[in-house]
C-alpha cells in the first residue's frame, strides 16, 4: 500500500516537473518530427514501400527519442541531490523506479500518439481501422523501453561517460523489444492487418520479466 | 513544557570502515555518541566526515562494521528511528515551490497532516511569504532553509547536518546559528561537518577530529576543543 502511494506522489511530481518545464516532450517531439519529415521528403515512399519499412523508421526514431528522453531521468536527480533525499523519504525504492518507469512510458506514449496522424499522412498509410492495436503495441512496447531504459539510466547516471553510456547499453539490450515491435506494427500497417499475437506476447513477457528483475535488485541501483 | 514528539536517540558506530576500491575513506571508526549531544567533525577536505554522516543517514553502506541507534530506554536498532539530513546540497527540487517540495516530501514520509506540517515548518523557517514561489528563484540562503524544513518534517530525534554553512552570507549563518541552538536545547542529536571555527561550531558540546579516514582526536571540553576546530583550516 505504502508503495503504490508514494509511486503515485512521486509520479505526480514527475508529471508536475515535466509540464512545467515540458523539456522531455518538446525534445522527443521534435526528434521525431524530424525524422518522419526527413525521411518523408528524402524517400517519397509509395503507400506499399511506406507499409514495408514505416513501422521499422517508426520504431527507431521512437527509441532514439526514449534515449534523449531517458537520459535526464536520474540525471536531473543528481543536480541537487534529490535522489538522497528521496531515498530517505520513501518506505520502498522500487516506488522511484515504478513512478519515473511510468512517467517515461507515459510521455513517450503521449508523443507516438501525438505523431501518429502525422506519420499516417506524410507516409499515406491508414491507421484508423488498427488504431486500438497500434495503441496496444505502443504501449507494451514503450512500457518495455523504459523498464529497461530507466533502469539503465539509474547505473549511467553515476558513471563517468554517462552521456554516452546509455545508448551504449540501451540499444542492445532493448533490440529484441525493437523488433518484437516493428514486427507486429509491420502487420497492423499491411493491406490486409493483422495482429502477431506471438509478438504481443513476447513484448508483455518482456516487459513482466524486465519489471520483476528491477523490483528485486533496482534497490541497489540507487546505492552510492 | 510539552513533551519532546520524538524519543532522543543516541548513535553508535563500531569499527566503521568504508573503501572504495583500494582507498580507504574510513578507517575502524569506532564512536558512541549520547542522546542530546551536538557533535562538530572536523578534518580537511576528504577526511572522512561526509562519508561518516551518510553512513549515519543509512545513504551508504559501511564496507564493515555497525552503526546502531539507541533511545533512552535502552533499545537498539539498525535502522534511525527519524534522521534528518541536510547535505551540501539542497537535496530540494528547483522546479518545485518551496510548499509542493514540503508537501512532497511530507506525504512520502507518511505523515499524517501534511499540509499542516508543511505550513508550520514554513513558518518557522520565516519562508511563509515565498510559499508558492519555485526554489530556483531563491537565494543560497533560502534554499538552506527550505532543506532544513525538509529534513524536519518527520520531528527526527536526530539530524546529521553536513557542512551545513557552505555559501551562506554571515546572516544566514546567524539563522543557522540560532536554529540548531534551538535543535539542541531540544534534546536532538546533533552530527554536523564543519570546517574551521564559527558561530555554529561554538554550539558544539563534543568535537571530533578526523584525519585520513580515522578519529584522530575527541573531546568534550578543555583547550583542545578549540584547537580540533581551528585546526581543521590547517
Amino acid at each position: 500500500m505504502a508503495l503504490l502511494s508514494n509511486t503515485a506522489v512521486l509520479l505526480g511530481k514527475e508529471l508536475r516537473t515535466e509540464f512545467r518545464s515540458r523539456e522531455l516532450l518538446t525534445t522527443t517531439v521534435v526528434f521525431i518530427l524530424i525524422v518522419i519529415v526527413l525521411f518523408s521528403f528524402t524517400f517519397d515512399p509509395t503507400s506499399d514501400e511506406s507499409r514495408r519499412f514505416g513501422s521499422g523508421l517508426l520504431w527507431l526514431a521512437f527509441l532514439f527519442a526514449a534515449s534523449l528522453m531517458l537520459q535526464p531521468c536520474f540525471l536531473r536527480e543528481q543536480t541537487n541531490d534529490t535522489l538522497s533525499a528521496l531515498r530517505l523519504s520513501v518506505s520502498d525504492p522500487f516506488a522511484i523506479f515504478l513512478a519515473k518507469l511510468t512517467a517515461n512510458t507515459l510521455f513517450l506514449l503521449l508523443t507516438e500518439l501525438f505523431l501518429l496522424p502525422l506519420f499516417a499522412m506524410m507516409y499515406n498509410v491508414p491507421v484508423v481501422g488498427v488504431l486500438p492495436w497500434l495503441v496496444l503495441v505502443f504501449a507494451l512496447g514503450s512500457l518495455g523501453i523504459s523498464i529497461a531504459g530507466t533502469a539503465l539510466s539509474a547505473i549511467s547516471a553515476q558513471a563517468r561517460m554517462r552521456e554516452l553510456l546509455l545508448p551504449l547499453l540501451m540499444l542492445p539490450l532493448l533490440t529484441p523489444i525493437l523488433v518484437a515491435s516493428t514486427e507486429i506494427t509491420k502487420g497492423l500497417l499491411d493491406r490486409a492487418p493483422y495482429v502477431q499475437w506471438k509478438g504481443i506476447g513476447f513484448l508483455a513477457i518482456f516487459d513482466l520479466v524486465f519489471l520483476t528483475v528491477l523490483w528485486l535488485f533496482g534497490e541497489y541501483l540507487l546505492e552510492e | 513544557m510539552t513533551p519532546p514528539s520524538f524519543s532522543p536517540t543516541g548513535i553508535r558506530f563500531e569499527k566503521i570502515e568504508k573503501r572504495y576500491g583500494g582507498l580507504y575513506a574510513l578507517r575502524r571508526v569506532s564512536l558512541e555518541i549520547a542522546a542530546g549531544e551536538c557533535v562538530v567533525f572536523a578534518g580537511r577536505n576528504g577526511s572522512g566526515k561526509t562519508t561518516l554522516l551518510r553512513i549515519a543517514a543509512r545513504l551508504s553502506r559501511p564496507s564493515s562494521g555497525t552503526v546502531t541507534f539507541v533511545n533512552n530506554s535502552g533499545v537498539t536498532g539498525e535502522t534511525p528511528p527519524a534522521a534528518g539530513f541536510v547535505a551540501h546540497a539542497t537535496m530540494v527540487y528547483d522546479e518545485l515551490t518551496a510548499e509542493e517540495n514540503l508537501l512532497l516530501f511530507a506525504k512520502l514520509q507518511g505523515i499524517a497532516a501534511p499540509a499542516a506540517r508543511a505550513e508550520k515548518l514554513l513558518w518557522e523557517v520565516g519562508l511563509e511569504e515565498r510559499r508558492n514561489s519555485l526554489v530556483r528563484t531563491f537565494s543560497r540562503g533560502m534554499r538552506q532553509r527550505v532543506a532544513i524544513a525538509r529534513a524536519l518534517l518527520n520531528e527526527p530525534a536526530v539530524v546529521l547536518f553536513d557542512e551545513p554553512a557552505t555559501g551562506l552570507d554571515p546572516q544566514g549563518v546567524g539563522w543557522l546559528a540560532e536554529k540548531l541552538r534551538g535543535l539542541r536545547d531540544s534534546g536532538r542529536t546533533i552530527l554536523m561537518s564543519l570546517h574551521g571555527e564559527s558561530e555554529i561550531s561554538n554550539l558544539a558540546t563534543r568535537a571530533i577530529r578526523l584525519d585520513a579516514g580515522a578519529v584522530v582526536a575527541d573531546t568534550r571540553t578543555g583547550a583542545n576543543f578549540r584547537s580540533i576546530l581551528t585546526f581543521a583550516n590547517a
